[in-house]
């Protein structure tokens, strides 16, 4: 943990917003359901998170909640990730050498 | 070890807007997902070694069991599901990432809750409003999984729905500002919050009609994104501020491009549920009558012609219709006969959705071409062959003001020389609006299932050689 206080925090924000909306703007509409399917695999960080927060869990609610959270986070985090591979391995140009 | 838990977080959140970026192309892209996936890897292991952590073996115990659990049953739908399902998956994907982002901050509130000191300040406020995004994004995001997944066909709405919804967003609201601004809450404030912002994201999504769904999710996306980054905030984690925001913003501007290919500003499809009152646009008068023609007929008007424009839609992926397409694609240019394919930014559930449909079907993308492209070719082609597709070639869209799509761009089917349709039923498409495509002159419609109706095609072309 460190500490991010008051306008650091707001920097960080605005320089990853900034960041985000620069990063997608250049990509080819074939590749929407790709990047959007990718860019929910990228919030899947939540897992980090959920494992903090699960780690300092005490009563049996706590731990209740926080099993919830790294499951659902883990599901995101894989989940992701494989649906994101599964199509982009339909644009792998070496794949297409092979099926011709 | 701070310091190198630290250095790890630092590095995948460079892998991360590496990755993001390297998906932008579609040589790179493979390698852009791998470079993240590995940046989530190291983020996650070095998680185990925060401090507290590790303190208490039980947690660690459930903390792997959940991992298991998660992993093993996204891993085996995501690997199982049918490339045509994947935005459903995307939803529901979306969905857990948000619903952890609010369950993080269960877990915070609770803590307070229990007697422990207030969080404080911003971190306080920003905890309950990542919170209720998240559990927007959590229920909204089930629904739109639903709706996709044909589990839901009905857009559901209750007497005066918009402002009983914006009641609730407001009750909703005011009960997280209570929470957020004060040094002790109440365990049943804190569920009553939960439910309420549950319920709101059920009633948000419910009235928004099928069509109007990739819209929804990529705003989901976006939404989960500013959850995680808001509870990044509360735990210090900067690796889930900049990854969440950068998802944020990206799914922000997503969202905007797909609703300006609909030409319909995104408050219009949010809150305007168009769809819903089908009476008003379609009671016009419509010159002509629909003409039906068999599989044979139409195999022989494209095998004779020089160029046919294949225009995909929803149709074509319910169907898994894509390899016969393919197959189809391959019999004509046989032939000599130039094929191209037509799509529409909200062909589909998704942009990019026939894309990557196609691609599977090992179509190469050089012959895809998207509405700007494609449109000026429309008068010199032979056959404009629309498969599954209704409102995204609905000539309206250009000539009745009246209309509700009127002034979304659309592919000008029409104007090619002869249209051939293929369609399941006489019905109206998604937004219940008439085609007057298919009342056309040089319009013949092919009734039937979209992967039974190509196969008739198939066997047509293949009787003439």
């Amino acid at each position: 943990m460190i500490e991010i206080g008051g306008f650091t925090a707001l920097y960080i924000f605005m320089l990853s917003a900034f960041t985000g909306y620069e990063v997608i703007s250049r990509v080819p509409v074939i590749l929407h359901t790709p990047m959007m399917s990718g860019s929910n695999f990228i919030h899947g960080i939540v897992l980090v998170g959920a494992i903090v927060v699960m780690g300092s869990a005490e009563t049996v609610l706590e731990q209740v909640i926080g099993f919830f959270a790294v499951a659902l986070a883990a599901g995101n985090a894989v989940g992701g990730y494989v649906a994101t591979v599964r199509m982009l391995e339909m644009f792998n140009p070496k794949d297409k050498k092979g099926e011709a | 070890m701070d310091i190198f838990i630290q250095v790890v977080y630092f590095v995948a959140a460079i892998l991360f807007i590496l990755g993001l970026k390297k998906m932008s192309s579609p040589v790179t892209a493979t390698g852009g997902i791998v470079w993240a996936g590995i940046g989530m890897i190291a983020a996650s292991l070095v998680a185990f070694f925060e401090p507290g952590v590790f303190a208490n073996s039980t947690n660690v115990v459930l903390i792997v069991v959940a991992i298991a659990v998660g992993s093993g049953i996204a891993y085996t739908t995501a690997k199982r599901v049918q490339m045509t399902d994947m935005p459903q998956m995307i939803a529901i994907y979306n969905g857990m990432g948000g619903g952890a982002a609010a369950a993080i901050a269960g877990v915070e509130l609770v803590k307070m809750a229990g007697g422990h000191h207030a969080i404080g300040g911003t971190t306080q406020v920003l905890a309950v409003l990542g919170a209720l995004i998240g559990a927007v994004s959590f229920s909204g995001s089930a629904i739109a999984f639903a709706k996709l997944q044909g589990l839901m066909n009905k857009t559901f709405r209750l007497p005066m729905h918009m402002v009983l919804n914006l009641g609730l967003f407001v009750l909703t609201l005011i009960a997280g500002m209570i929470i957020g601004f004060s040094d002790e809450v109440s365990i049943q404030l804190v569920l009553v919050f939960f439910l309420m912002a549950l319920v709101f994201g059920v009633l948000f999504t419910t009235p928004i009609g099928g069509a109007d769904m990739p819209v929804v999710i990529s705003l989901f996306n976006a939404f989960t994104g500013l959850a995680v980054a808001f509870e990044g905030f509360v735990l210090g984690n900067a690796a889930m501020i900049i990854a969440g925001t950068v998802v944020g913003s990206a799914g922000t501007l997503l969202t905007q491009l797909m609703a300006k290919a609909m030409n319909r500003p995104i408050s219009n499809i949010l809150f305007a549920s168009f769809g819903s009152d089908s009476g008003t646009a379609a009671e016009e008068d419509i010159e002509g009558s629909m003409k039906e023609v068999q599989g044979t007929d139409a195999a022989i008007m494209m095998a004779y012609a020089e160029k046919v424009v294949i225009v995909p839609g929803y149709g074509m992926a319910v169907a898994q219709a894509q390899h016969k397409v393919s197959e189809l694609t391959k019999l004509l240019e046989a032939r000599g006969v130039s094929v191209k394919f037509a799509i529409h930014p909200v062909a589909g559930r998704m942009p990019g959705h026939m894309n990557v449909l196609l691609a599977e079907a090992g179509i190469d993308y050089d012959k895809i071409l998207d509405l700007d492209e494609i449109n000026p070719e429309f008068p010199t082609v032979d056959v404009a062959l629309v498969i599954g597709a209704n409102d995204v070639v609905n000539p309206v869209a250009r000539t009745n003001p009246d209309s509700p799509i009127y002034g979304m761009p659309i592919l000008d089917a029409d104007k090619a020389r002869n249209c051939i349709v293929i369609k399941r039923g006489r019905g109206a498409g998604f937004s219940g609006i008439e085609n007057h495509l298919f009342y056309a002159d040089n319009t013949s419609m092919l009734y039937g299932d979209a992967q039974k109706a190509v196969g008739e095609l198939i066997s047509g072309i293949k009787e003439l050689q």
